[in-house]
């Protein structure tokens, strides 16, 4: 495989019933980019990137689903669920900000620090969100 | 130094994985958002987290591998998951601290 004018589409389903398996998306683009010869620093930025997004698909929606779509140019990862939205979406923002259960902090997770994570590693991100409908999260990385 | 090397002078379980992998930096953390963007590549990962979740972090973040301290245990779970992913999982009595403190002179040693 190798980066040509081709736009090359992927789609995951984000399942949120095997909380333990999250990241899986994010593992198969981390592998499909470095396959393609994008570089390691690049790859690294996008797996971080939807890593927080998919894991924030599980956590705080009921699962999702990713679609990445990748040009010479860019990789774009857009990460949608039908879950609770974000109703304060400035303070979601704010690192350390989190509203994580008991049982998910247990397992590392609630730092609010995915948000912020995004922002750091994307040159565009775009968080688009509707109380009660759900939210869709798009992250670029420009190669 | 690798990850086999650096267990074997520390007196460390290898759990899963070859130890292959060339350890260039220590990293302790337990939040798994902090870890995944403040861990280096190439990082022994030392973290009381024992969820399978740690493998994907592991993964993502690119470190050289997962260290159990104080006796913290894997699962049959996460044994089955690392060995598939290929995850080197060393585990050992010391503290995070102690295992950073000694592992340091190894890694140090060698630049
Ligand atoms: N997809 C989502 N649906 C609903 N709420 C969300 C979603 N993503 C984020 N949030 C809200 O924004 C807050 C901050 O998210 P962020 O990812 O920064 O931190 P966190 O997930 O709580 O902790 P961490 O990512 O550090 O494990 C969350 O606690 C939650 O309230
Ligand atoms: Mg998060």
């Amino acid at each position: 495989m190798e980066l040509s004018e081709e736009i090359i589409r992927l789609h995951y389903d984000i399942n949120d019933e095997d909380f333990s398996a999250a990241g899986e998306a994010s593992s198969a683009v981390k592998k499909t980019l470095s396959r393609l010869g994008v570089s390691p620093e690049t790859v690294k930025r996008v797996a971080i990137a939807m890593y927080e997004a998919e894991i924030n698909a599980v956590i705080h929606a009921d699962g999702g689903a990713a679609d990445i779509e990748i040009t010479p140019q860019q990789i774009k990862v857009v990460i949608s669920d039908r879950g609770p939205g974000i109703p304060n979406m400035e303070a979601a923002m704010q690192p350390g900000f989190s509203t994580a259960t008991e049982s998910v902090r247990e397992l590392g997770f609630g730092a609010g620090m995915g948000l912020p994570n995004m922002k750091r590693y994307t040159d565009e991100m775009y968080v688009d969100t509707k109380i009660g409908v759900g939210t869709t999260v798009t992250l670029i990385v420009k190669i | 130094m690798k990850a086999r090397e650096v267990a074997e002078k520390l007196n460390m379980i290898i759990l899963t994985g070859d130890g292959d992998q060339e350890v260039t930096g220590l990293y302790t953390c337990d939040l798994l958002s902090w870890v995944i963007s403040h861990a280096s590549s190439g990082d022994m990962w030392v973290t009381v987290m024992n969820n399978l979740n740690i493998l994907a972090v592991a993964s993502l973040a690119d470190v050289a591998c997962i260290v159990l301290p104080e006796n913290v245990e894997a699962d049959e779970k996460l044994l089955e998951r690392a060995q598939e992913k290929e995850i080197t999982l060393i585990a050992t009595s010391r503290s995070a601290a102690n295992v950073i403190a000694e592992a340091s002179k190894w890694i140090e040693s060698e630049r």
